[in-house]
């Protein structure tokens, strides 16, 4: 574990973070603008991610906080028109420089989307698709059980693993998406909304597993229900019309917010 | 009735009253307009029903055409149409579901791409005729095939690709954005995404297109006759460069003969033609609800 030294952690924190951070940062996101044609989505943001950590961006809607996530792992790619400035580094590489591949990017960075999207097969077959293509020789029976274990799936689906998995319910399915993203063991994991679409029940089941999981994996979580991210993250980010208002130890952002903007939010004035 | 009284819509009972009977006149409307395409089409099918059924034996599908009515059959039109419909879905089928992928899945969204599609979505409005005209000019005379299934089986596949392009397109492109995104997630390449998501929930949809173009294929008389197709064909194909004759053609033939009993005989080559679009029209609802099922 290395103690972040200041010069590691871009500028723009150490004005406001209260305290340093120890852990050692798995992403590093250095001025990071990202433009839809013409339009700025996200202005000049830096902030790091850090390890077996969960780190929340919270604010209100069309502030670029899933456009910012959706960068980490360069699903931006598909969207037609979308220029990144700046830097993402991931283990001191950029994600962004020509030598990568964006496939082994997403490989390493998994994500669960807003809407559970289990492809239309068994829930067997959504969980080892993806180790399948990407070569994983083990015993793919295993990696299944244990994926779903991690998942918090496992006793509901143990019987009827050939069944497909649009017969699950909604919080079900994005049960199965998370456990689809882990069984790719990947080291990072982005979450773009994952409770907006599933009943209170579910959200919550969700939230115990994001608890359970940060112990293995990095998680980096979208959210605009603040009170979800006061739960489960360590660290929070606060973005508004596309700039990083205010970047901290979550309970520092909502009890101690430094910035009014912040403030104003995080106590229900606005948003 | 009369609930709405002393609101901002005064009259509101009168207009809904008014709005009620339009809807139901429209309504009705829509339905005369429909049973009058199905009753056209039953009118028809009894004319030929009428006319042909008693035709309609073993001999008449068993027999070569003949100059005499009683002895004529349409054994080498059926396995000429067998043969032709076989040879195009072996040959328009991987080549329009592959443009169609690549189209929609593989290639950037550039401006050939653009320009490519315009095109195909023009292709598919040309007259048959014209696809006639360059199978003789190309496959016939260029590629010296003479008039063979060969030379038939590629005229048809270009008058039916555009058909199989556009809708696998269609059928593709309805594939919802988010099973993309599930795959690409887990660091898949848009091949493997393609081959093992894309397809595989569009397929209903392509075969639906795939049935439709073949089905058009299937009636299709312009063309055959432009590249010499034979009208009387004593003898059954035996391989993809032998000549041949198929069934609407022998229907043309028939027709076009002065004798009543020619006329009846058409109509029951009419019928059997309906009734092989008939069965491969009913393979493919057999084959929709299997794959179908399968993702439900």
């Amino acid at each position: 574990m290395s103690l972040l030294i200041p010069h590691d952690i871009p500028q723009a924190i150490t004005k406001h973070i209260s305290k340093p951070m120890t852990e050692e940062a798995v992403l590093n996101l250095n001025h990071v603008s990202i433009k839809y044609s013409d339009k700025t989505a996200v202005n000049d943001v830096s902030f790091v991610i850090a390890k077996h950590k969960v780190t929340s961006i919270i604010g209100p809607s069309g502030c670029g906080k899933s456009t910012l996530l959706r960068s980490l792992n360069r699903m931006n790619d598909f969207i037609p028109g979308v220029s990144i400035d700046g830097e993402i580094t991931f283990n001191n590489q950029d994600l962004y420089s020509k030598g990568v591949d964006a496939v082994e990017v997403r490989r390493r960075i998994g994500m669960v989307f807003q809407k559970p999207n289990p492809f239309p097969k068994s829930i067997y077959k959504n969980i080892a698709w993806g180790p399948s293509i990407n070569g994983f020789d083990g015993s793919m029976e295993e990696l299944v059980e244990r994926s779903l274990k991690q998942a918090a799936l496992w006793n509901e689906v143990k019987d009827r693993l050939h069944e497909s998995a649009l017969s699950l319910s909604g919080g079900q399915q994005q049960r199965l998406c998370i456990a689809r993203a882990l069984a790719m063991e990947p080291d990072i994991l982005l979450m773009d909304e994952p409770c907006s679409a599933l009943d209170p029940i579910s959200t919550a089941h969700i939230e115990d597993l994001i608890f359970e999981l940060k112990s293995r994996y990095t998680i980096v979580i979208v959210t605009h229900n603040m009170h979800q991210a006061a739960r489960i993250s360590d660290y929070t980010a606060f973005m508004e019309m596309g700039e990083l208002i205010e970047f901290d130890v979550t309970n520092e952002i909502f009890t101690r917010p430094k910035q009014k903007r912040t403030e104003e939010y995080v106590t229900g004035r606005f948003g | 009735m009369n609930i709405l009284n002393g609101s901002a819509y005064p009259n509101n009972g009168v207009h809904l009253n008014k709005r009620h009977r339009k809807a139901k006149l429209f309504s009705m409307l829509c339905s005369l307009v429909t049973w009058l395409g199905v009753a056209l089409l039953g009118v028809l099918l009894y004319q030929v029903s009428s006319d042909g059924f008693k035709w309609l034996d073993l001999q008449f599908l068993t027999s070569f055409p003949s100059r005499f009515p009683y002895k004529a059959g349409i054994k080498s039109a059926l396995v000429g149409t067998l043969w032709l419909i076989s040879m195009v879905a072996f040959i328009a089928i991987p080549i329009g579901v592959a443009t169609a992928l690549y189209l929609e899945e593989l290639s950037g969204q550039g401006r050939m791409n653009r320009l490519i599609e315009l095109n195909i979505s023009n292709l598919a409005g040309v007259p048959s005729i014209v696809y006639g005209i360059i199978g003789l000019a190309v496959f016939v005379r260029g590629l010296a095939l003479e008039r063979s299934l060969v030379a038939g089986a590629l005229t048809m596949s270009l008058l039916i690709l555009p058909v199989i392009i556009i809708a696998s397109r269609e059928a593709i492109k309805s594939v919802p954005m988010s099973i993309r995104h599930a795959a690409f997630a887990l660091g898949a390449t848009r091949l493997q995404t393609a081959r093992d998501h894309v397809l595989p929930a569009s397929y209903s949809g392509i075969l639906t297109g795939v049935i439709l173009a073949l089905s058009r294929a299937i009636g299709e008389t312009a063309p055959l006759i432009m590249i010499g197709a034979l009208t009387y064909v004593a003898f059954l194909p035996e391989g993809p460069m032998d000549s041949f004759t198929a069934l609407p053609i022998q229907i043309y033939n028939w027709v076009s003969r002065p004798q009543q009993e020619f006329h009846q005989l058409a109509a029951g080559g009419i019928i059997v033609l309906l009734a092989v679009l008939l069965m491969m029209n009913t393979i493919a609802i057999v084959i929709r609800y299997k794959t179908e099922r399968k993702y439900k």
